[in-house]
């Protein structure tokens, strides 16, 4: 039933003098899936998405794409094009020349390079800027060019190196919209990496999350989110509260599963403490809640009503309440 | 602070401007070898017009410029894999490579040609070298030969060419060739589609650096070269210390001036536009 992965990474190592900065990795991604490779610097998801790409040779292990062994294929023989973090746009050709370089390597009649690159570029709304050179573009639209670049060529996987972490936050969230349409719109399955957990969460189909080399655990941003396998995932993910429980295990409890109540609630869970700390974003407040046992929890609550200016304010006396399922049992 | 700024200007004019303006005087003179100096200063374009209607002079001329364009792509063909060979050495090497290309200007250049001279020589290394191991029976002579002044320009002339390229080429950003690459460039195509057109600015600058100084060559030309290697340098000492023809030999000077204008000018323009770039 399940379909050939596009993908297949097995055993994969790579090391870099005494350190392995991939040790030991398996992976299956699968066909139309926009999946992110997440974990804090030196984690080796670059390093990752460098062996897809042919970047980088594994020392140990194998790289399949679509069913063939890549292991050792140099970059320009792979059917696999990458969206780079600076995005190297050749600095001297133009717009256009840049965006049908792939098409040019490939021996297409120019006639069809032409309409192709017209294509490419209507597709990411530069139309008018063939003739631009990258130095003249805007740090958005230079990311557009290095998109349509990679795209024209219609690779069976794009590889997208932190494509959000050079934009401005406006810019980012609506790129990370048009990402994801692309994706869908086209069917074509992208990998990418990054840092922001946010990004992977809100973009990806599925997700990694990497740390030292391995792969910590792997799902849909709602698995990760609300069934973390280890304290790592839990803690790099959102805000966690690590409570110790029967001596050898952990619960992890978001801060908006537990409520806030005036009086003892009729919750499964009931704690008194007090509020220490108030964090206001807006949308949403961060509590710090000071427990009768001296440990802290944290707990967040939307805002919903524009008044009164501080529900809860600091030194108030507070219940906290959660339901029995609220929390995820963790066992490393 | 007037006088500050001043004092360049004063050493432009007392060393360029002045023994220019005596230059140009007299190569509008006649040769008088009685007189001291032997100049009768007037308003004659007899030298211009000798220079340019004189078959041998014209030989001098067309010399010049074909053996420096010649010398200099020979140069550039050399010093470009040098350079980037360098450019891709260990960061940790590339200092004592370059030195390594530097490091012959610390001795006099004079006594390098007289180097070459005894290498080159009918008896010479070179050729000993070749008779003794059988490679050749019955070498020639380089000395003497054009062969030996191109080898002289482009040994004297390497790390003018060298460093420069290397410039441009240190400067190109590796995740070009990458996105090259993955876009289906094979290492070769990459290099001719990507790293030689960024390096050009460093190739040119090479070029000029090789070519201007290169045609007015005359240490390299009489040492190596032989009677019938003719340049316009060498046509210059000639006429002013053979036949004490100072006239003459001022238009020559003035000449090459005028000639070398305009690659000094393109020079220029070149490193302004570099600087503009950064």
């Amino acid at each position: 039933m399940s379909a050939r992965p596009i993908v297949s990474i097995a055993g994969v190592t790579k090391r870099f003098g005494t350190i392995a900065a991939v040790d030991g990795v398996d992976l299956d991604i699968q066909r139309g899936e926009l999946f992110a490779l997440l974990g804090g610097s030196g984690c080796g998801k670059t390093t990752l998405l460098r062996m897809i790409a042919g970047f980088e040779t594994p020392d140990t292990g194998r790289v399949l794409i679509d069913g063939q062994d890549m292991t050792g294929v140099p970059p320009h023989r792979r059917p696999v094009n990458m969206m780079f973090q600076s995005y190297a746009l050749f600095p001297h050709m133009d717009v256009a020349a840049n965006v049908g370089y792939g098409l040019r390597r490939e021996g297409l009649p120019a006639a069809e390079i032409s309409r192709r690159v017209a294509e490419a570029l209507d597709q990411v709304r530069l139309v008018d800027h063939g003739r631009r050179r990258p130095a003249q573009l805007s740090g958005g639209q230079r990311q557009r060019v290095a998109l349509a670049r990679a795209l024209i060529k219609r690779p069976k996987l794009l590889l997208l190196d932190e494509p959000l972490a050079a934009l401005d936050r406006k810019l980012r969230e609506g790129t990370r919209f048009e990402l994801v349409r692309l994706q869908e719109q086209l069917g074509l399955t992208f990998v990418m990496v990054t840092h922001d957990q946010e990004e992977a969460m809100s973009m990806a189909s599925r997700l990694a999350v990497m740390n030292e080399g391995r792969i910590v655990q792997t799902g849909d941003p709602h698995e990760i989110y609300e069934h973390p396998r280890t304290r790592f995932v839990a803690d790099f993910i959102g805000i966690a509260n690590i409570l110790p429980v029967d001596g050898r295990a952990w619960l992890a409890l978001r801060p908006e599963k537990i409520g806030l109540f005036a009086a003892r609630p009729n919750t499964d869970h009931a704690e008194h403490g007090r509020i220490v700390e108030i964090a206001y974003e807006g949308d949403r407040s961060l509590y710090r809640v000071a427990l009768t046992d001296g440990s802290t929890l944290l707990v967040s609550t939307a805002n919903v009503a524009r008044h009164p200016r501080e529900p809860w304010p600091r030194g108030q006396e507070v219940w906290l309440g959660w339901a029995a399922d609220a929390g995820q049992r963790l066992e490393e | 602070m007037r006088l500050v700024i001043a004092l360049p200007y004063f050493w432009l004019a007392t060393f360029f401007l002045l023994p220019f303006a005596l230059v140009l005087a007299i190569a509008f003179g006649v040769n008088n070898p009685d007189a001291v100096p032997p100049v009768d200063l007037g308003l004659s374009l007899k030298n211009f017009r000798l220079l340019f209607t004189d078959d041998l002079y014209l030989a001098a001329w067309l010399g010049s410029l074909r053996i420096a364009a010649t010398s200099t792509v020979l140069c550039l063909l050399l010093g470009y894999p040098m350079a980037y060979a360098i450019a891709r050495a260990r960061p940790g090497l590339r200092p004592l490579l370059l030195m390594a290309v530097i490091l012959p200007f610390w001795t006099s250049f004079l006594i390098r040609v007289y180097a070459w001279m005894g290498l080159l020589a009918s008896n010479g290394i070179l050729n000993q070298f070749l008779r003794t191991t059988g490679l050749v029976d019955n070498p020639g002579t380089i000395l003497g030969t054009e062969w030996a002044v191109h080898l002289g320009i482009v040994y004297g002339y390497l790390p003018f060419m060298v460093l420069p390229v290397y410039a441009a080429l240190e400067k190109l950003d590796t995740s070009l060739l990458e996105a090259a690459a993955d876009l289906g460039a094979s290492p070769l195509v990459a290099f001719l589609t990507v790293t030689l057109p960024q390096s050009l600015p460093g190739i040119l600058a090479g070029c000029l650096l090789v070519f201007i100084p290169a045609v007015g060559e005359f240490v390299i030309p009489d040492l190596l070269g032989g009677t019938g290697t003719l340049m316009i340098g060498k046509v210059l000492w000639d006429e002013f210390f053979l036949n004490s023809d100072w006239p003459l030999a001022s238009a020559v000077a003035i000449c090459l001036l005028v000639l070398l204008v305009g690659p000094i000018a393109l020079f220029q323009r070149q490193q302004a536009k570099n600087l503009e770039r950064q």
